[in-house]
């Protein structure tokens, strides 16, 4: 397929790993912060190919993962309801609350139904207007306008029997949570390349500024990837710290004007609780007061019901970078995809479960 | 190498993060929304064009969600991939990596 195969082409990615052979000559530690880069980097065992000097860790770059233990048990009492449909990306079903999960009350009967798109969700609320349609919207800057088209539509649509358990999450915040941890490794970033096509450039920019730490814009391809860790390790190796963009063919500096729009009209910053991580100050969307008629929180009079995560997970670690998965005396073994302990292992976006899945999963010794 | 069809199933898998190029093969105006058809490999599919009012029928856009939030920018992916192509020929007046 047209840019997708050019960007999995061998030839190019291996001269460009032996140009990073020749460029490094220092250590470095780089951070991509999106399950879809992190995924890919453990399908082609990039981290592999790199010379043993560049590490790479993964951010908490996966907005299944990190939605909180309080949502998800959200959307499990919904789906319980028997005059509700609740409408989710398949990625959510596994996702394990405190109790139970999505599939589990879907084998019980549960009336759950998987998306592609949420303008899905819409349609299926026109299409069954005696019931209460639930959309399960989570997402990071990429997925936020879709999300937020699909109440601005339904709105236009006048329909009174759809609204949404929101739960978005935003990267800048927690970018800059990471870089203000005692103890931060991170010494330059891969930034998501579809964020910033919606988002644009200007919030990378200050955090370039505001840490003198690189960040290079990257792609979801393996030569995407590479090129993008090429272009860190040269800042680096030259003493600077800049944003530069690898993924020019999506990401504008602009970004997506329209979706902005869209998503802004809907939603309004607010704190978040991130799954593994804690809660980060102005880190998330929710409804703004306008849209309160399509908040499935405010319309079910759903209650927030504090959770603990498990003890023996170190998820938080390994989403700030400090850890491997496999550093983790239940990986493998006690947590596993199907049986999930913490955030990163939930979806397969997740640095967990991706290292699970891609051959990492022997025991250290 | 897979086929078109088992890329499309692949990418599907991960929808929170990725977005996938298609090209358009048409476009309509339907209400609120910019609705069209794209072409993925060998596979059509509806998207939604509202966030790229500047999309025109054979552009390339990417798609998440169902939603197109770019079009892909063909010169600057000539670009890249020129500078991509030129390494090789770069390299090929550097000396091997073992040598340094």
């Amino acid at each position: 397929m047209k840019y997708i195969d050019e960007y999995r082409d061998r030839d190019i990615a291996q001269k460009l790993l032996a140009r990073i052979a020749q460029r490094a000559q220092h250590p470095w530690v780089l951070m991509e912060i999106c399950g879809g880069q992190t995924h890919t980097i453990m399908r082609y065992g990039l981290d592999e190919l790199l010379p043993r000097g560049i590490e790479l860790v993964h951010g908490p770059g996966c907005p299944v993962c990190v939605t909180p233990l309080e949502m998800i048990d959200k959307a499990v009492e919904l789906a319980s309801w028997p005059d509700v449909i609740l409408v989710s990306y398949g990625d959510m079903l596994r996702v394990p609350g405190s109790k139970s999960d999505l599939l589990n009350v879907k084998a019980k009967g549960g009336d759950i139904r998987v998306v592609y798109s949420p303008m899905e969700a819409v349609r299926i609320a026109q299409a069954n207007a005696q019931r209460s349609v639930v959309f399960f919207a989570i997402g990071f800057e990429t997925t936020a306008p879709p999300n937020a088209m699909a109440v601005w539509h339904a709105r236009n649509l006048g329909l009174t029997n759809f609204s949404v358990l929101v739960s978005h999450v935003i990267v800048p915040p927690a970018i800059r949570l990471l870089l203000t941890q005692p103890g931060n490794r991170v010494q330059g970033f891969i930034a998501p390349g579809h964020v910033c096509t919606v988002m644009g450039a200007s919030e990378y920019e200050e955090l370039v500024h505001e840490f003198r730490i690189p960040i290079v814009i990257g792609g979801f391809e393996p030569v995407d990837l590479i090129q993008a860790a090429l272009m860190l390790i040269e800042q680096l190796e030259a003493g600077r710290a800049e944003l530069e963009n690898q993924y020019s063919r999506s990401v504008l500096a602009a970004g997506n004007v329209p979706a902005r729009k869209i998503m802004h009209e809907v939603f309004e910053v607010c704190d978040r609780k991130w799954r593994g991580i804690g809660a980060i100050p102005q880190s998330g969307y929710r409804l703004r007061p306008e849209f309160a008629a399509y908040d499935a929180e405010q319309r079910f009079g759903l209650h927030e019901a504090g959770v603990e995560e498990p003890a023996e997970c170190i998820s938080a670690l390994v989403l700030q970078g400090k850890k491997k998965p496999h550093d983790c005396t239940a990986f493998s073994t006690r947590c596993t995809p199907q049986t999930p302990l913490g955030a990163p292992m939930v979806s397969s976006e997740g640095a967990c479960a991706a290292y699970y899945r891609y051959r990492r999963h022997t025991i250290p010794s | 190498m897979c086929s078109p069809g088992v890329y499309l199933l692949e990418e599907l898998g991960c929808s929170m993060c990725l977005a996938i190029p298609g090209k358009i093969l048409e476009i309509h105006e339907t209400g609120d929304l910019r609705v069209g058809k794209a072409q993925f490999g060998g596979i059509t599919r509806q998207v939604q064009l509202s966030f790229v009012p500047e999309a025109r029928t054979g552009d390339w856009v990417m798609v998440h969600v169902g939603f197109a939030i770019s079009v892909v920018d063909a010169e600057e992916a000539e670009k890249t991939y020129q500078i991509l192509q030129s390494m090789g020929l770069l390299d090929a007046e550097l000396p091997p990596a073992e040598a340094l």
